[in-house]
């Protein structure tokens, strides 16, 4: 038993990104508003950036800005450095994701003005209603 | 349960071309600033495209929201900023054209809140020093385009939702968003096409050495100093782009 908890322990971080994933996984599956489904994915994209932002951390290791007392006099260890890339990627995905949310919201809008309405249900109603009386 | 340990220095993330990065980044580049080094630098086609992608974006709301025919309103409503006053215009009747002592507004409840103008008038040249701040010393700090960018879109909107959306507008509208974020992705691509003339590859910017006379390790640092400006104009100009069609739903009227 204590085994288990050393284990759930060392590797806590997957957990808390398990977790965060989950609650936006559930929120865009079964939330009704459309507004609570966006906040959900973004949930979700939070859950990927802490995801790889803490695959690059690692044990006694710095910023990934090389010092200047460093400046070419003494070599420089990959180990004394966090992983700059996982950091890289999530710089950019950070900003992507703050325009995919405007794009969603836009979109979210644009369903309002056409049905009055943000209840994912009452539009499926109201488009079946629409298809039927077409026919 | 095969996953690497917490701050495990030998996880396979850090095992293939993060050594190279950490170790060689500097005396290829001259940036202390590692993350702006791979971003600019060795992953530069892949910020290219995000930046693309945020342009996209930024149009993909332009399109969906956008709306510039619309029945003209029957009356116009404008305020009288020192006597808090407010104009009811006819349509066909003389508006008022001095903006300093009229403001137009949309329904009668908007608020006029003088302290909070106020006090975002004096924060906001700050924010934007410091967001030009942030642009510019990417290379030896945390920071970098993007961070820079969001910034000065964000004082921006903080001006946008002190005042109204008009008052923005009237400082950059949005003609002049749209085309500084196209400028901004132009820079990028730009500077790439600029290293492909000199006889490089896309995106190699050492070649810009034979431009500005500096050694070839300066002038891969010098060129990610100007794909940052690119990136930065793009990413501010993008966020107010966006904010101006989300908030008014393409109508460009007063706003929140």
């Amino acid at each position: 038993m204590p085994d288990l908890l050393s284990l759930f322990l060392a590797k806590y971080n997957y957990w808390v990104v398990i977790f965060l994933m989950m609650i936006g996984l559930y929120a865009m599956m079964a939330k009704n508003n459309l507004v609570k489904k966006i906040i959900g994915m973004n949930i979700f994209q939070t859950a990927v950036i802490l995801f790889y932002v803490s695959i690059a951390t690692k044990h006694d290791a710095s910023i990934p800005i090389i010092g200047h007392g460093h400046n070419g006099h003494h070599a420089i260890h990959a180990a004394d450095y966090m992983n700059p890339l996982p950091h890289v990627l999530m710089l950019t995905a950070i900003v992507v994701s703050v325009a995919t949310l405007g794009v969603a919201l836009a979109l979210a809008v644009k369903a309002y003005q056409q049905h009055d309405t943000l209840e994912e249900d009452e539009i499926i109603e109201q488009l079946k209603t629409d298809y039927l009386s077409q026919q | 349960m095969d996953f690497p340990a917490y701050g495990d220095p030998e996880s396979p993330a850090s095992q293939h071309v993060s050594p190279y990065y950490i170790e060689k980044a500097i005396e290829d580049t001259a940036v202390p600033n590692l993350v702006t080094a791979v971003l600019a630098d060795y992953r530069g086609y892949d910020t290219l495209f995000e930046t693309a992608v945020i342009f996209t974006a930024g149009l993909a709301c332009f399109i969906l929201l956008r709306r510039f025919r619309r029945e003209p309103p029957q009356f116009r409503l404008y305020r009288h900023l020192d006597t808090g006053v407010t104009l009811i215009i006819e349509q066909g009747g003389k508006e008022p054209t001095d903006s300093d002592e009229f403001r137009r507004i949309d329904s009668q409840w908007v608020p006029y809140d003088l302290i909070m103008q106020k006090a975002v008038g004096l924060v906001v040249p700050f924010l934007q020093l410091f967001a030009l701040y942030v642009i510019a010393h990417g290379h030896h700090s945390p920071g970098g385009g993007f961070q820079g960018g969001v910034i000065f879109g964000a004082t921006l909107i903080l001006i946008a939702i002190s005042n109204d959306l008009r008052s923005t507008t009237r400082r950059i509208s949005e003609t002049i968003s749209s085309k500084l974020a196209s400028t901004g992705v132009l820079i990028y691509a730009g500077t790439g096409a600029l290293c492909l003339l000199l006889g490089a590859n896309f995106l190699n910017y050492s070649q810009l050495s034979k431009l500005i006379h500096v050694s070839t390790v300066m002038a891969r640092s010098h060129g990610i100093l100007l794909i940052e400006i690119g990136v930065g104009l793009a990413v501010a100009a993008v966020m107010i782009w966006i904010y101006y069609n989300l908030v008014s739903a393409g109508r460009h009227d007063e706003g929140l």
